[in-house]
């Protein structure tokens, strides 16, 4: 054990960089891929069907996990077909602008007190930053394709994220209020306490704006009318095939566990356990923080299929009423009172 | 070469070559392109200039926000660029003075005489905790109050007159108002009666 720490140590800095991103990115990318069959096995049983069941390793069925694998595997050797007249280069970059701000936006991501890549100051404006750059590749993959319903998924996304990005940044200046720093590190600790001291309480509008946003800045259903596939087939990735629809496609589910895991951080304590406080909390020491945060993860990502299984999808005009006009003043509103409820010491998350 | 001055010079290489292909790319989506590049690159500037609120608050507004709507508007717009580039020789020469006007100021503003560091002394490298947003929030709502609302009572007026120059109130369409339609009960519109079979002749 202590050669190893010798070793770690004395590996270059960019080396231990490179290795720690590998440590992130691999387990995310297996979740990616479980993720897509848990949807399908979720939503295939709420609505009385069993799901891929055939998949699995070895012979053996296994309740069809292997599923993802085969689903990866046919997307990568299947052809890259790009339209006539399309824009070749800007057709291609578009799917990596897509995954790349999903991905780089993990660099933040505190996984329990001292597990964070980069423990820089802004991490929050940095997380929203990034998050506002994914429509790029959204809006690039519309227009290079050199296809009407391309067009108009990409025009229908750019309206809605713009709109729903105010919501969002300002459902989390609340947070920042909150907890008094940009740190994602220094929010999570500042909710120490267990489960009434975390921020879903008094900051609860803001919490299911976040969310909502969330969902509607991922595209997901019942805000997806980017893809709407019964109006527009599959709006800005219609002409995409093989692996440039399969990186839309991770983008797309990354950008979900992102949206959860941060829901998580900032409204369910982090990586804290919900017993804090409490008379069982010595019950639950052994459990490490990773565990926590990843149930919590875990449960946002689960409302995520629950409501596409649920949720007819909204009409555009009612996604930009909801968005302009229910979700902005609430969160104006809700800053307020949490300034007012900081300022005065409001017993007992801000004394 | 320090990694910092290898990265200030990489930034500042890219910056200047996607400025000057915003302005020289005909197809108006790539110079957009172009001018997020721009951005992005400035941005990594004030980063290492230790502004990191500067450098990701440009992000978020200008490549997260204005640049997406005005990618928006150019992709919509069926641009001609023949006309564009009509009026070129006719405007060159007005355009050949201003330009040539902005680069004497900016000479004279930065020239070694004036702007070296014997002038402005580097500034110390902050310690890592030293958090800029919270020094900027300070200075921002203490010292500098009064321009700051007053920049922010301008904007306000300038969205007023954004929204009721767009405003219009069109009688023609059949807008439903949500509030009504939410409170619409099956019994105010449906009534079930009973009623023995019709018997047929």
């Amino acid at each position: 054990m202590e050669g190893l720490v010798e070793f770690w140590n004395g590996l270059p800095v960019v080396i231990q960089i490179l290795l720690k991103i590998i440590v992130i990115m691999l387990p995310l990318m297996i979740l990616v891929a479980y993720y897509t069959y848990a949807e399908r096995k979720i939503i295939g049983h709420m609505q009385v069907r069993m799901g891929p069941n055939r998949v699995g390793f070895f012979g053996f069925r296994l309740l069809g996990l292997g599923q993802p694998i085969a689903d990866a595997v046919k997307l990568m050797f299947k052809e890259i077909i790009v339209p006539t007249g399309a824009n070749k280069l800007l057709f291609l970059i578009a799917p990596m602008l897509s995954i790349g701000p999903a991905l780089a936006a993990w660099a933040v991501f505190p996984f329990d007190a001292e597990w964070v890549l980069a423990d820089v100051n802004a991490g929050l404006l940095y997380v929203l930053a990034l998050t506002s750059l994914g429509v790029y590749g959204v809006i690039i993959a519309g227009w290079a394709s050199n296809s009407k319903y391309s067009l108009l998924g990409a025009m229908r996304s750019a309206a809605q994220i713009v709109a729903y990005e105010i919501a969002m940044g300002f459902a989390l200046v609340g947070v920042l209020v909150a907890a008094g720093s940009l740190n994602l590190r220094e929010i999570v600790l500042a909710q120490q306490g267990g489960l009434l001291h975390w921020y879903w309480l008094p900051l609860l509008p803001l919490f299911v704006i976040y969310f909502v946003s969330g969902v509607a800045e991922t595209n997901r259903a019942p805000f997806d009318v980017a893809e709407g596939e019964s109006e527009i087939v599959a709006g800005f990735h219609v002409e995409y095939s093989g692996m440039t629809f399969a990186v839309f496609f991770l983008a797309e589910y990354a950008n979900m566990i992102l949206i959860s895991g941060l829901t998580a951080l900032m409204f369910l304590g982090g990586w804290m356990s919900p017993f804090q406080g409490t008379a069982i909390e010595s019950w639950f020491d052994w459990v490490p923080g990773i565990i926590w945060l990843l149930l919590k993860t875990f449960i946002f990502m689960f409302l995520f299929l629950w409501f596409r299984a649920t949720f007819p999808r909204y009409r555009y005009d009612q996604i930009m009423r909801l968005g302009w006009k229910v979700f902005l003043p609430i969160t104006i509103v809700w800053i307020v009172v949490v300034s007012v409820m900081k300022i005065q010491h409001a017993p007992w998350w801000f004394n | 070469m320090s990694f910092e001055k290898f990265l200030f010079y990489l930034f500042a290489v890219f910056l200047i070559g996607a400025a000057v292909m915003v302005i020289t790319r005909k197809n108006p989506v790539h110079s957009v392109l172009f001018l997020v590049l721009a951005f992005f690159n400035s941005a990594g500037l004030w980063m290492l200039a230790e502004s990191e609120f500067l450098a990701l608050a440009l992000v978020l507004v200008y490549v997260g926000a204005v640049m997406v709507l005005f990618l928006f508007v150019v992709m919509m717009l069926d641009i001609n660029i023949a006309e564009l580039r009509a009026g070129f020789v006719r405007n060159l020469p007005v355009a050949l003075v201003v330009a040539i006007l902005m680069v004497a100021e900016l000479v004279m503003v930065l020239s070694p005489e004036r702007f070296g560091l014997k002038h402005y002394a580097a500034p110390a490298p902050k310690p890592a905790d030293y958090s800029n947003t919270a020094e900027l929030g300070m200075a921002l709502f203490t010292q500098h109050i009064y321009a700051f609302e007053i920049a922010g009572a301008i904007l306000l007026v300038g969205i007023v007159a954004a929204i009721s120059l767009t405003l219009r109130r069109r009688p023609d369409t059949k807008y439903l108002d949500p509030g009504q339609q939410v409170q619409v009960r099956a019994a105010d519109r449906l009534r079930v009666i009973e009623m023995k079979p019709e018997e047929k002749a």
